[in-house]
């Protein structure tokens, strides 16, 4: 592991760890009411598996307050650990906990946690504001219809509230689940692929709200299989591929690790040749080969520092470059660096 | 102990699915055969066992009280609705028995409705008021039964009519022994115990029968808040 483990007990810089609560003591608040917050969730050991199926390999993980991608491909095993983190799966070996108390069996830890779950389905004979207000009063909130008012217009959807969730877009349905999940105001809110079917307005105001919870100290973990959306809104990533935990820490660092990985390059130019003889005097070159049918392929050591050096290279040889393909480019080969790394 | 968001959102859900309603008319069809009985000129004594019995109690109610049964909790497990439900801090009697309220309420009333008035037809109140206690002492058992079903098998309805179909409809009447393990046993007895004029007969004692349906309710019962306790979402993991 190339991250530094200790980033995963570390809380995001300028944000707070502190004043741990127990679930399930206090009357929630409205959603935006004030802040919030300083739950944290410990997964120590975690394993779950289906028969001879292994979905998760001992991870062992600390959420703490702010933002927090969960990254990995499809079929990583997000999904399994989210419902473990939310009480819905129990781990085959490991605990969950959330500010020390076990999540699963334990229906109290909903006071403090909210779920927007990848399967779950909203009622399609209900409104938006019928369906948030129904979790209101299932939370047993002293006031819910403000509750639910709060939470609808935290999503942006005061306009649609009235109609049936069954005439929603799916953006729309993500939004009022998301709005169901925090009318209570959790502390922790856990996300699976909370994106999904949004477009991109609606995306961007969901990354804000998301951002602004973690801001006021809430503890949020979203997951997704896209870099791009862990980039945008989170600091702290936890990579998992293949069910283990493959990086943990600062999206930068995990970001700088993926740059500075052996690439290959497909390159067609002006001259191959000319440009395989200089780029071979290059440090991050490896290894070039001449494809018979032109172009050539370059394998280099260091991502980043070739990509920079190619461009200088063919302006100073005079070789015109016409094509540059990364023949490994998909997210999946950068998950597998990560956990050979 | 009952949930009343919970009871409102379980009653439009069941009255927002086709396969409930259709059924609805079901119970219209005791009391079809006992005015077409009536009229050809049968006796209670003659048509009683028969249509309230052998369709009241041994179809309308079990078909109605399996449907409602299962669908109040199951469907929403189903469809994945049910997380809205379960991600509250709720403890987890507290859904299990507000959805069996709903599932007895609306079976009682669904299926008795049909039984009081067939066993008013003939003549006689007391029967009516007997078929009807006993519609609801079974719709009481059957509701646990097929709700702690839909928690513990993927295919409730499947394993509730083999229940109904093999083991009351088939086995109690060969052996029986068995007929002290059958819901529709019970729900005739209570009947037989009020309306005391031999229209309908049961082999099982009423005091067997309550104890038994108490039994049956309470096991069921405490058997799905245990399994809804444990409650897992599954399916595709990414």
């Amino acid at each position: 592991m190339s991250v530094s483990e200790a980033n995963e007990r570390r809380p995001p810089a300028g944000r707070s760890a502190g004043g741990a609560e127990q679930p399930g003591r206090q009357p929630a608040p409205a959603p935006g009411s004030d802040r919030r917050g300083g739950s944290s969730v410990e997964l120590t050991g975690v394993s779950r598996w289906y028969g001879n199926v292994v979905a998760v390999n001992d991870v062992t993980m600390a959420l703490r307050p702010g933002v927090t991608g969960l990254l990995g491909p499809n079929g990583a095993g997000k999904t399994t650990l989210l419902h473990m983190m939310s009480g819905f799966l129990a781990p085959s070996r490991g605990t969950v906990t959330l500010d020390g108390t076990p999540v699963w069996r334990h229906p109290p830890v909903y006071r403090t946690l909210g779920l927007v779950s990848e399967r779950e389905a909203v009622p399609g004979f209900l409104t938006g504001h019928e369906f948030v207000l129904s979790g209101a009063r299932l939370h047993k909130l002293p006031a819910p219809r403000a509750a639910a008012r709060r939470a609808v217009e935290m999503v942006d959807l005061v306009e649609a509230q009235h109609r049936r969730v069954g005439t929603y877009s799916k953006g729309m349905r993500q939004r009022i689940r998301v709005a169901a999940a925090l009318v209570h105001d959790p502390a922790v809110l856990l996300l699976d692929e909370p994106f999904n079917g949004m477009d991109p307005r609606q995306r961007l105001h969901m990354m804000e709200v998301l951002h602004q919870l973690g801001e006021d100290g809430r503890t949020v973990l979203f997951s997704s299989h896209i870099l791009e959306e862990v980039a945008q809104l989170s600091g702290i990533v936890q990579v998992i591929v293949a069910g283990r935990l493959a990086a943990s820490g600062d999206y930068r660092t995990i970001r700088r690790l993926m740059t500075h990985r052996p690439h290959v390059f497909t390159i067609h130019s002006s001259d191959d040749r000319r440009l395989a003889v200089a780029l071979l005097a290059k440090e991050p070159v490896v290894g070039v080969e001449l494809d018979p049918a032109g172009g050539l392929t370059v394998r280099t050591s260091d991502y980043g520092t070739f990509t920079r050096a190619l461009p200088a290279v063919a302006v100073s040889e005079g070789v015109r470059v016409t094509r540059v393909l990364p023949t490994d480019e998909s997210l999946e080969s950068v998950f597998s660096y990560l956990v050979a790394s | 102990m009952i949930n009343l968001t919970i009871v409102r959102l379980t009653l439009r859900g069941l009255f927002g699915r086709r396969r409930f309603l259709l059924l609805l008319p079901l119970p219209a069809l005791v009391v079809g055969m006992a005015l077409l009985a009536d009229l050809l000129g049968a006796t209670p004594d003659e048509w009683g066992q028969p249509v309230l019995v052998g369709l009241g109690f041994a179809a309308v109610l079990p078909v109605l009280a399996l449907i409602v049964g299962a669908s109040v909790l199951g469907s929403e497990i189903d469809d994945g609705t049910a997380v809205h439900i379960l991600a509250k801090p709720l403890p987890r009697r507290e859904i299990v028995l507000s959805k069996l309220l709903v599932a007895v309420v609306v079976t009682t009333l669904a299926a008795g409705t049909g039984m009081l008035l067939a066993g008013l037809v003939s003549g006689s109140g007391r029967l009516g008021i007997a078929v009807l206690a006993g519609t609801a002492v079974g719709a009481l058992a059957y509701c646990a039964l097929f709700l702690a079903l839909s928690l513990l098998t993927r295919r409730p309805v499947l394993v509730g009519l083999v229940y109904v179909l093999v083991w009351e409809g088939l086995l109690t009447n060969l052996v029986s022994g068995t007929r002290v393990l059958s819901i529709q046993h019970y729900a005739v007895s209570v009947a037989e115990r009020i309306d005391g004029s031999g229209v309908v007969t049961s082999t099982v004692s009423a005091p067997v029968a309550l104890a038994m349906a108490v039994a049956v309710t309470v096991g069921a019962t405490l058997l799905a808040v245990d399994r809804l306790r444990s409650f897992s979402l599954t399916g595709d993991t990414s």
